[in-house]
């Protein structure tokens, strides 16, 4: 086989080095927008038949196989729209706003492939506002796209396929990120998820019609995959978790990054300690635990580092590969104020919707602040599990949910990985005399 | 009095322009009243809501939901400190300290002069460069005390090189009216056209 090492696989960060990557010149040289005159001289059936081929998964979060969810649509049902997903707000998650900046018209060319499979006839890209840099890269490159007949009116010339691409702005709210409260957002309400059914907006969406929401990264894949085929894509990395990833290190690392590696093959030791990638922890250090996906993700400890990038196989060890955010803790970590640090995240972000969300993720920042301030309480540890437990019951993984969305079960994650593991941690926070009283003190 | 100058009305036509409902133009529209006037004015909202079609009020309730717009007058600069996890672990707390101690005010606040408002934020999607911080949205990596410093007084001094506060990406997106592939409503639309190729026109695409 002439497969190329693992370090030299590059699907979507293949411009990242060339300096003018983000240029349509630069494009167009290293074989840009390819993929689309390849997939105008298809059918559209059949481009959507390549993607289901590749079992190219959603890069967002939950990892759904976007081949599968296009065929969501109900037929005839008209206008569909796309909206892509460029929110990227998730603790430890850095790979959407670099695909945005340094590849833009890499995104640009796959929404006008999804359009064109799917008659999608108008995308709303929607970025993150604090993402000045990308915005522009993406007004630039998209002006530059219009100009070239990429874009717009009869793209490369056909008669019969036209499709504008609205830049659009986000202005600060993580919850925006959950696809329901994106589309909430662009119809310019408060960003407040949807309550559920439907489960997809590809049946009831933007404006109450088919709208496919789908990643940046996911959507990045789709040049690469229609001009080597679905059958090239689905045979890198492994059965169930196709072509690459891009994942970020971050935290205690020697060298934290954005690395680009094969799916399900490579496994969270190559990609923490390995030099090619972040390189181990820092001189004298040792690993303590780490998030596998994101803030929201249960944290995998030691006797994880063996399992594969591969989501079933993380899934069915109590966690998620999520949004490709690896964040590693060494032995220096206070786990309480991270466990801390993290909670405050989902209680600042809770769009107080549902009360298990609202009231329970401010009680456990709450709990817990009051415990780093050593006035915690002997019960203190038991009530922490209680709220989580009232907000997920039964603490499962994957979560069970009493809200709308997953974002208030996501703050049980931290409590529960960090309280199973380091209990004796919290405890030392509790003042003395609550410790040796415990039980009697009420 | 700070309703959209003449200026941004023309750029707010454009950004309507590329929605086919006027309504989902409202942030990209208080961004802009932002830009004008470094913050969201009541005018401005009012402004925005006869562009749009709906009430003052609605557009204050959109408004207040996002962190970004802001109703008050804040500093010519924010420096938003990132107070992630993964800055967090490489001492964005101890840099938040640093600041407070160095501009005198708390997170939430701005300075005397009216210069800088510090805020401790959450993750902005620069985990590797940790601890981090933006400038008007801005990004410096990997900040330590002594670039902090710095920063403080090229700010001070105009020579960071930073845009004041409201203006976020400088170019726009712009489409040429030949170039309009033209909006999608809601209603009244079949299926789109290229949707009918089938296998057999293979060869006949552009
Ligand atoms: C609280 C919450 C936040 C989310 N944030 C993001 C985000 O920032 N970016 C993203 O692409 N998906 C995010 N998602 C997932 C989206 O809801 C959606 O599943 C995804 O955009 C679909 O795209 P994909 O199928 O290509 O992954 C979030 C989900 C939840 C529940
Ligand atoms: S779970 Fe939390 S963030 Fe999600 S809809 Fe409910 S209140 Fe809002
Ligand atoms: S945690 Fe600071 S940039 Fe992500």
């Amino acid at each position: 086989m002439t497969a190329p090492a693992p370090q030299d696989l590059r699907v979507i960060t293949s411009r990242f080095a060339i300096e003018d990557g983000h240029t349509l010149a630069g494009y167009e040289r290293t074989g840009g927008y390819a993929g689309l005159r390849r997939a105008l001289e298809m059918a559209p059936a059949d481009v959507h038949g390549e993607v289901r081929t590749a079992s190219l998964l959603g890069r967002g979060g939950a990892g759904f196989p976007a081949g599968v969810k296009w065929g969501f649509c109900p037929p005839g049902v008209w206008p569909r729209y796309l909206v892509v997903n460029g929110d990227e707000s998730e603790p430890g998650t850095y790979k959407d706003r670099l695909l945005m900046e340094r590849d833009p018209h890499q995104l640009i060319e796959g929404c006008l492939i999804a359009c064109y499979a799917l008659g999608l006839s108008q995308c709303f890209l929607y970025v993150r506002g604090e993402m000045a840099h990308a915005q522009e890269r993406l007004a630039a490159a998209l002006n530059e796209a219009y100009e070239a007949g990429y874009v717009g009116a009869n793209v490369l010339g056909a008669e019969d396929f036209s499709v504008d691409i609205t830049l659009h702005w986000g202005a600060g709210a993580y919850i925006v990120g959950e696809e329901t409260a994106l589309i909430e957002s662009l119809e310019g309400d408060r960003g407040m998820p949807r309550l559920k059914p439907p489960y997809f907006p590809a049946s009831i969406g933007l404006y109450g019609k088919p709208t496919i929401v789908n990643n940046v990264e996911t959507l990045a894949n789709l040049p690469w995959i229609v001009s080597n085929g679905g059958e090239a894509f689905a045979a890198m990395g492994a059965d169930s978790s196709t072509g690459t990833r891009v994942f970020a290190v971050s935290g205690h690392v020697a060298n934290p990054g954005v690395f680009e590696v094969p799916f399900g093959t490579t496994t969270f030791r190559d990609i923490i300690f390995d030099p090619l990638y972040a390189g181990g922890m820092r001189p004298g250090r040792t690993l303590k635990t780490f998030i596998p996906g994101g803030a929201s993700a249960p944290w995998f400890f030691e006797e994880h580092l063996d399992l594969p990038l591969e989501k079933t196989t993380v899934d069915q060890a109590g966690s998620m590969l999520g949004s490709g955010a690896i964040v590693v803790m060494d032995d220096t970590t206070d786990v309480v104020k991270a466990c801390h640090n993290v909670v405050r995240f989902f209680a600042r972000e809770s769009c107080g919707k549902c009360t298990p969300c609202r009231e329970g993720t401010s009680w456990l920042e709450k709990i817990l602040s009051r415990i780093l301030a050593g006035q915690g309480r002997p019960q203190d540890l038991d009530l922490l599990m209680d709220v989580c437990d009232n907000i997920s019951p039964g603490i499962a993984w994957p979560p069970r949910q009493t809200t709308i969305c997953p974002l208030g079960p996501s703050a049980v994650s931290p409590i529960a990985s960090a309280l199973e593991r380091f209990r004796g941690e919290f405890e030392a926070y509790l003042p003395a005399t609550a410790v040796t009283v415990a039980g009697v003190v009420s | 009095m700070a309703r959209l100058n003449a200026n941004n009305l023309t750029v707010a036509q454009e950004i309507l322009s590329r929605y086919p409902v006027p309504r989902s133009a409202l942030i990209p529209l208080l961004h802009l009243a932002q830009e004008q006037d470094g913050y969201v004015t009541e005018d401005a909202m009012a402004h925005i809501a006869e562009l749009v079609g709906v009430t003052p009020a609605e557009v204050m309730g959109t408004c207040s939901f996002y962190e970004m717009l802001k109703r008050e007058p804040v500093g010519q600069y924010m420096v938003n400190i990132c107070n992630g996890i993964s800055c967090h672990l490489l001492g964005s707390s101890d840099l938040i300290h640093h600041a407070e101690a160095t501009l005198g005010v708390r997170p939430g606040g701005t300075t005397d002069d009216g210069k800088i408002t510090l805020e401790a934020v959450e993750c902005i999607a620069a985990c590797t460069e940790a601890p981090c911080l933006q400038v008007n949205y801005r990004y410096r990596n990997q900040v330590t005390a002594d670039d902090f410093d710095q920063l403080v007084d090229d700010l001070r001094a105009g020579t960071a090189g930073v845009a004041p506060h409201g203006q976020l990406a400088k170019v726009r997106q712009h489409i040429g009216d030949d170039r309009r592939a033209g909006v999608s409503p809601p209603d009244g639309q079949g299926e789109p056209a290229w949707m009918a190729r089938n296998p057999s026109d293979n060869g006949d695409g552009p």
